[in-house]
């Protein structure tokens, strides 16, 4: 089960949390074209390693936050505000 | 002493406490502190089970969770229940077990035939046959399968409660798993050294191998006393650690009391979540059997659980045992027994020489050194060992009732091994050991191989001082100051798996899988240590395979010849022991399973005479009648197009907007503009989710400059205020805007029909309701009944109406003056059927055609979305496969011979070509202003398609009714109603 | 993770010696000779150079579609790449449930393609999988529900697939184990479809490849792709741990780790993956006939031919490659058991296990070509890659053979999902935890 330590209420259980998805890429201008868009909402690089995700504190603050996680050994390595722009580990995750 | 095998005290049970107890039939007695295997054992008996394929007589082979065979089913008060083991049933008074998987009797299993047969039906022969004919398989092969297979029998006695069960939850910084010497030692130095500990071990009393050894007592009843002064170790006895998960997340089962425990309510045992900073596993070494011939037959049983037996239980497992072992540690049964005053048939030793078997020869025991057990014989159990010498020369055979084997010992690795431990071969014992990343735990004693208890006890004070200083304690507080019995010196193992003599040899006995099924699967090219478990499906059954698991590997290398460190073993999964469905439940099960939520106004529903209905978690009322059928249902709808009633909508979302950007938010929430709504108006609002999709739709109104309130369905509640603050921070951070939901504070009525205006009015007395002042979407602050709340003319139903909100405690106050104010138009409240009945006459969506697959123009909505400006959605709205004049619309349909009733879900079809869908039926009802029944339906092109006639086919009903299509807004059309 | 190290090299045995007809006699006469008469299932082959096709993956859906690109394609210039031992992955580790209930008409064809395929696998691969058709039940708890399941029974019916309405007594009657009102959730009655049921998942693994392999393909364990090489536009072979190996088509079957394989040709899909939890419980003598599905959670269950109930709930919701249960999940499901049938209660589970899947961005699979010339993909299978094996392998290969899509599968084409022309059974949107 993911502990997650969420800045504003602490360490707390996956289950207060709900996942939003991949948030790596940000939403295009509003005159990017229909690819872009069709690329922000259905691509997804479903990276074997380190992943930038959003997760909602529906359980406590409510804060949206950024984590860099790591897909195949699940270790959190930043739990980081919606605004914090954390870049991916190189190292393999433990 | 209660039985004939009752031949000391035991450590354990209580010779003052008799206890009575029943297996198949036979009255029997044994001790407070017996376990359900050492009474029977103590009583003498032998046969307890049938194993699982060939039916073959079996007996009990270890003292603990791990037994593969000695399974019961127990009956008692919550009725029959499958495959306990009686190696750990607490025995109780009055304890009713049967065994399992025979027919008729135990003693007199006619299924045993398959044993005979046993040649044509090796690992996988199902595979093979039983393909012909078709139809045979379901009727004829696979019953008859099904009905041989499976053990215990279920049958429960279900109460009108929940099962009881719970979960709690523990927080420590150490968890030390295992209460054995390696354990005790570090869970107290750990907690002297100030470490909140929790010390778990599956045994009902801690100490580990430290019980089987008398040398050891002293330093085992001072360690737990000063254990349990210490105040920072929690000790769980009985307490099994199932699984791993993670981020220092385990599970644990506690069990609490015997299985009748169930009928007085009590508690049976409980989930413990256990939240740990570091983890050590001191979970010791499980011995290990040797497959020969015949080493399944009642009276075999692994060295250590006879040393187990006699030392817990003061009980000895046979009168004239025969010993198969391979290793030094092995011979402390031989010693034990011994100095018991048992007879001793000889102890086969693997080995040509040991210091422990010059020992043994010192103390009188004959030992065949260098020697194997080439067969077991007897009827229903042991009488005969067949001995050789390893190369094969020098048969010779002698009696005995009980052959004690042991094949080595194999660290519990499957915890570890969760966390993703490397399993590292030794060869020093002939099995692998775990290595965890130090940031995750340690493992420490014979866990990771370190046999010998004053090795162990050393080896856990080494892992607590490491774990101690990882936490921020540099120093490890002293220990005890106790002396450790000094371990023996010991020869090393001489690996052994196999004896290969002809006959069954078995490496699973709870799934009756031989080494020769192993051979096959390998000769058939199923010869990864995943293939051949799957193929055979050794290891598969509830024991895990833990006495057989790496025999069988080691088979499968034999096979293959390669070493069985390359071979390796079968990845191992939670749980770590068999976990009942209750206790990974707890207690939300039944009627506890969901909170349930109930609005303000709940009792007063309930006293009305509502019939509910659950929307997600709530409770709405449906139709004020315990009624089924329609009748009660159009009176209701009937009041409000005919005069006036009040609904109860406090469940709709409500999120509160507030902010300098507020507007400029909700221009981007919403596909349609609010910016340019006027402080006091409402506005209907279509949301869409980025991939052009309507999401929800409701009404929200703008109470001042940078204020508004937003309405969402119910159902949508949630998912639409995740949806705003997902955009919110993640897409428009820059904008400032606070949201906040009010879904609970606001109570929230709506008084619709011709007469609402009047009875609004009665109870509202500072706000001119006439039309000019409050027209059609005014919104506005407004006292309520004495309570300030707020006004909005909206309407669902397409009637002149009113929606009041008042603060949730002031609900019963606002609702009793509304109907009072009504009662001289014979107001009627309705449920959530009417306002269907009333919403689809008008044309209305709702959750049935807002389905997540339709866009705003499939529902009409077309002209809604904004020209100029972004919103969520706006980009992938304008692809093709979402303007596509082919997609499902939404339409009005009604049954050509108004006689007749329309179906939700109906197929519509056209009348010659009626196995083609072109749509659906989404909602439908009587109707109150039209004849007959009327309908929604999303059909494809549906907009171009009214006036045509199609079939609404519900072959499920045996229904096909001719339809017509119509515009949705079959009532009212010009709205004039809504702005009376 | 395991002590298992990567075997030595198999020896050379790619001439291949048939393991010979399967049979009732055949198993009798094994018998009186002690069984030393079979041989290996399917031939470990060594790779060759060069093959017309090359697959990768040894699951499910690779093994099909060399199976049917040799027996029906007639192409048999097949190599079958699978980085382990075959089919270790989800068709070892699913539920094994088959049925064709769907709810937009395209998929429920292409299910019932797969089903009526399934109806006739054991004698076609003579290797008896155990395909059992005991049904499929769907509970109901609100009208809500009972309409959408009524839809969907409706279409089905009209696309001649067998589907029969329930009352709350039918119910009863053919799970005595149902608790109808004491739950959260009142169950208000089911949607059966007879024909659905059971398969045996390992024997599907290892039954296509013994045929595929008896009609000449080369199934090559313990080779890992781990580079992908093009030619401009298009794909001309593959790397490997056991070196380069070319092939004209390369075809992804790699449900789980697709993003991973198309990432190597430069591909980014619309997948994620994430982990579909299943459990098993202790053997007991049967108790459920059926394969029920809980419509207020997520929770469904059978109960297998050796005794064992095996049961599933939902995805975690959150990406992740780990093949492992988790205790959420696990909670959620017993608590859902529980409440649906209470008689559970005392009954033990023995193990929980993960399995990584394509959850697809609209929840429905993929078989297409892609941007990259010569490189198909079959994969985003979600929830419903076991059941598809059949028609999956069939459609698959016709695709590459035929160079076109098979009518009962051109509407799984990656394209559709910049078009808008999406695949939503559930109605959730392009969030794949929402499936």
């Amino acid at each position: 089960m993911l502990r997650i330590r969420c800045p504003w209420c602490g360490e707390r259980d996956e289950t207060e949390f709900r996942y939003r998805g991949d948030a790596s890429q940000s939403r295009p201008a509003a005159d990017a074209g229909l690819a872009a868009f069709s690329a922000y909402v259905y691509e997804r690089k479903n990276p074997r390693g380190w992943h930038l995700e959003w997760w909602l504190h529906v359980g406590g603050c409510r804060r949206l936050l950024k984590l860099v996680r790591h897909t195949l050994t699940h270790e959190i390595r930043v739990v980081g505000t919606a605004q914090d722009q954390p870049s991916l580990p190189q190292e393999p995750g433990r | 002493m209660q039985g004939p095998g009752r031949i000391a005290h035991g450590l354990l049970t209580d010779a003052e406490r008799p206890l009575g107890f029943r297996f198949d039939g036979q009255p029997m007695q044994g001790l407070a502190g017996d376990t359900l295997a050492s009474a029977l054992l103590a009583n003498g008996t032998r046969l307890v089970a049938r194993s699982f394929k060939y039916h073959r007589p079996r007996g009990i082979v270890t003292a603990g969770p791990e037994e593969p065979c000695a399974l019961v089913d127990v009956i008692g008060a919550s009725g029959r229940e499958p495959n306990h083991l009686a190696t750990t049933l607490m025995l109780y008074e009055g304890l009713v077990a049967e065994s399992q998987n025979r027919w008729p009797s135990l003693g007199f299993d006619l299924m045993a035939l398959n044993d005979r047969f046993a040649r044509f039906l090796p690992a996988g022969f199902y595979y093979k046959t039983f393909m012909a004919p078709g139809w045979a398989w379901e009727r004829l092969y696979e019953p008859l399968i099904r009905n041989a297979a499976g053990l215990g029998r279920l049958k429960a006695i279900v109460g009108e409660h929940a099962a009881p069960a719970e979960t709690v939850h523990d927080h420590a910084d150490v968890l030390v798993v295992g209460a054995g010497v390696a354990g005790l030692t570090a869970a107290h130095r750990l907690g002297a050294s100030g470490l909140r500990v929790v010390l778990a071990d599956q045994d009902a009393v801690l100490g580990g191998g430290s019980l089987l050894d008398a040398r050891w007592t002293a330093w085992r009843e001072t360690t737990c006393a000063a254990l349990v002064g210490l105040g920072t170790v929690r000790c769980l006895s009985r307490t099994t650690v199932l699984g791993a998960y993670g981020h220092g997340v385990f599970a644990a089962l506690q069990s609490l009391a015997g299985a009748d425990a169930a009928s007085s309510g009590a508690l049976r045992e409980r989930l413990r979540i256990i939240r740990a900073r570091r983890v050590l596993f001191a979970t010791g070494a499980l011995e290990r059997l040797i497959a020969f011939p015949g080493n399944d037959l009642p009276g075999v049983m692994l060295a250590g659980a006879a040393l187990g037996y006699l030392r817990r239980y003061g009980v000895a497992v046979g009168r004239r045992p025969a010993f198969f072992l391979n290793t030094d540690q092995a011979y402390e049964t031989v010693f034990a027994l011994a100095s018991a005053g048992i007879e001793r048939a000889g102890v086969i030793d693997v080995r040509t020489s040991s210091l422990a078997a010059e020992r043994a020869r010192g103390l009188g025991i004959e030992v065949h050194a260098g020697a194997v057990v080439e067969a077991v014989a007897g009827r229903g159990g042991v009488a005969t060992v067949r001995v050789a010498n390893r190369d094969g020369s020098q048969r010779r055979e002698f009696e005995a009732d009980s052959l004690l084997m042991s094949g080595g010992y194999c660290p519990t690795t499957a915890l570890a091994s969760q966390l993703g431990a490397v399993l590292k071969w030794q060869e020093a014992i002939a099995a692998f050991t775990p290595e965890l990343l130090p940031t995750v735990g340690r493992v420490a004693g014979a866990a990771r191989g370190v046999f010998g208890l004053a090795a162990a006890a050393r080896n856990g004070e080494a892992a607590a001082r490491v774990i101690a200083a990882e936490l921020g304690h540099p120093a490890l507080a002293a220990g005890l100051g106790l002396e450790l019995p000094v371990d023996a010196n010991a020869t090393p193992i001489g690996a052994l798996w196999e004896v290969r003599a002809g006959g069954k040899a078995f490496v699973d006995l709870q799934n009756d899988v031989t080494a020769a099924d192993v051979r096959l699967a390998q000769r058939e090219g199923y010869e990864h240590v995943e293939h051949m478990k799957r193929y055979t499906t050794h290891g598969m059954a509830s024991d895990q395979g833990r006495i057989g698991g790496l025999v069988g590997s080691a088979v499968l290398a034999q096979a293959r010849g390669l070493a069985l460190s390359e071979v390796g073993q079968p990845k191992p999964r939670p749980y770590a022991q068999p976990v009942p469905f209750a206790a990974l439940a707890g207690g939300e099960v039944r009627q506890h399973l969901k909170p349930k939520r109930r609005g303000p106004l709940h009792d007063w529903h309930e006293a009305a005479g509502a019939t509910f209905v659950a929307t997600g978690l709530w409770m709405r009322p449906l139709v004020y009648s315990q009624q089924s059928g329609w009748e009660a249902v159009l009176r209701e709808a009937r009041a409000v197009r005919r005069s006036v009633g009040i609904t109860d909508v406090s469940t709709l979302g409500k999120i509160d907007v507030q902010g300098p950007d507020a507007a400029k938010f909700l221009d981007f929430i919403y596909a349609n503009t609010f910016s340019t709504l006027a402080v006091g108006r409402s506005r209907y609002g279509i949301m869409l989710r980025e991939d052009g999709m309507l999401l929800d739709d409701g009404t929200t109104s703008r109470l001042a400059q940078q204020h508004f309130v937003v309405t969402t369905t119910t159902a949508n509640a949630a998912v639409v205020l995740e949806h705003m603050e997902f955009h919110l921070q993640a897409v428009c951070p820059q904008f400032d805007v606070l949201l906040t939901d009010v879904g609970d504070q606001w109570a929230q009525f709506a008084v619709a029909g011709p007469r609402s205006r009047e009875v609004v009015a009665a109870v509202v007395a500072d706000l001119d309701l006439s039309s000019q002042a409050f027209p059609f979407m005014a919104a506005s602050a407004a006292t309520i009944a004495g309570v300030a709340g707020r006004l909005f003319r909206i309407s669902f139903s397409g009637e002149l109406a009113y929606e009041l909100a008042v603060p949730a405690r002031h609900a019963l106050q606002a609702w009793l003056a509304l109907l009072e104010a009504g009662r001289p138009f014979g107001i009627e409240p309705y449920g959530l059927d009417a306002l269907n009945t009333l919403r689809i006459e008008k044309g209305h969506v709702t959750a049935a055609e807002l389905n997540g697959n339709t866009s705003a123009e499939d529902l009409g909505f077309q002209r809604m979305p904004k020209q100029h400006g972004d919103f969520i959605g706006r980009a992938l709205s304008q692809r093709g496969g979402l303007t596509a004049p082919d997609r499902l619309q939404l339409v009005g349909v009604r049954p050509v011979d108004r006689a007749r009733r329309l179906r939700n879900g109906a197929q519509l079809v056209a009348p010659k070509a009626r196995t083609t869908s072109l749509g659906y039926v989404t909602s439908s009802t009587p109707s109150v202003e039209l004849a007959g029944w009327v309908g929604l339906a999303l059909l494809a092109g549906g907009r171009q398609r009214t006036g045509e006639r199609l079939i609404a086919s519900s072959p499920i009903h045996d229904e096909a009714t001719e339809i017509e299509i119509v515009s949705p807004h079959m009532l009212d059309p010009e709205n004039l109603r809504v702005r009376a | 993770m395991t002590a298992v190290p990567n075997p030595k090299p198999m020896p050379a045995s790619t001439e291949r010696e048939s393991s010979g007809r399967y049979s009732g006699w055949r198993l009798l006469l094994e018998g009186l000779a002690g069984q030393r008469g079979w041989s290996r299932a399917w031939a470990k082959a060594l790779p060759r150079p060069r093959y017309r096709v090359v697959i990768v993956g040894g699951g499910g859906h690779g093994l099909a579609t060399a199976y049917y690109l040799a027996s029906e394609y007639g192409i048999s210039d097949v190599a079958v790449l699978e980085k382990g031992p075959i089919g270790l992955g989800n068709v070892g580790r699913n539920t094994t449930i088959i049925r064709s209930n769907y709810f937009l008409p395209d998929n429920i064809r292409f299910y019932e393609y797969s089903l009526k395929l399934w109806e006739g696998l054991e004698r076609r691969l003579n290797f008896n999988a155990m395909v059992s058709q005991r049904g499929t039940l769907n509970l109901f708890h609100t009208e809500a529900q009972r309409d959408l399941f009524t839809r969907r029974a409706n279409l089905m019916r009209l696309l001649g697939v067998d589907a029969v309405a329930l009352s709350r007594e039918a119910v009863q009657a053919l799970v005595p184990l149902v608790d109808l009102d004491n739950g959260r959730y009142p169950v208000l009655g089911g949607f059966l479809q007879p024909r659905g049921g059971t398969v045996r998942h390992d024997a599907v693994a290892w039954g296509y490849a013994r045929a595929a392999s008896d009609a000449g393909v080369d199934i090559i364990e313990h080779c890992e792709v781990t580079g992908m090489r093009r030619d401009g536009r298009r794909v001309t072979g593959v790397d490997t741990t056991r070196g380069l190996i070319e092939a004209d088509t390369i075809c992804l079957a790699v449900a789980g780790h697709s993003s991973q394989l198309a990432a190597m040709a430069g591909l980014t899909l619309p997948i994620e993956s994430h982990v579909l939890q299943a459990f098993v419980s202790e053997a007991i003598k049967p108790v459920l006939d059926v394969v029920v599905t809980y419509g207020a959670g997520h929770f469904y269950i059978s109960q297998s031919d050796k005794g064992g109930l095996v049961f599933g709930g939902a995805i975690d919701g959150y990406n992740t490659y780990g093949q492992r249960g988790t205790l959420p999940v696990a909670e959620e499901v017993a608590m859902e058991a529980v409440t649906l049938m209470p008689a559970l209660a005392r009954v033990k589970v023995l193990r929980q296990w993960g399995g990584v899947m394509d959850m697809s961005m609209d929840g429905s699979p993929i078989i297409s070509k892609t941007p990259v010339d010569g490189l198909i993909l079959n994969g985003g299978w979600c929830y419903g890659g076991f059941k598809a094996i059949p028609a999956g392998g069939m459609t698959t290969a016709h695709l590459i053979a035929c160079n076109a899509p098979h009518p009962l599968a051109a509407h799984l084409d990656l394209g559709r999902f910049a078009a808008g022309r999406t695949l939503d059974e559930r109605g959730a949107g392009p969030f794949p935890y929402a499936h």
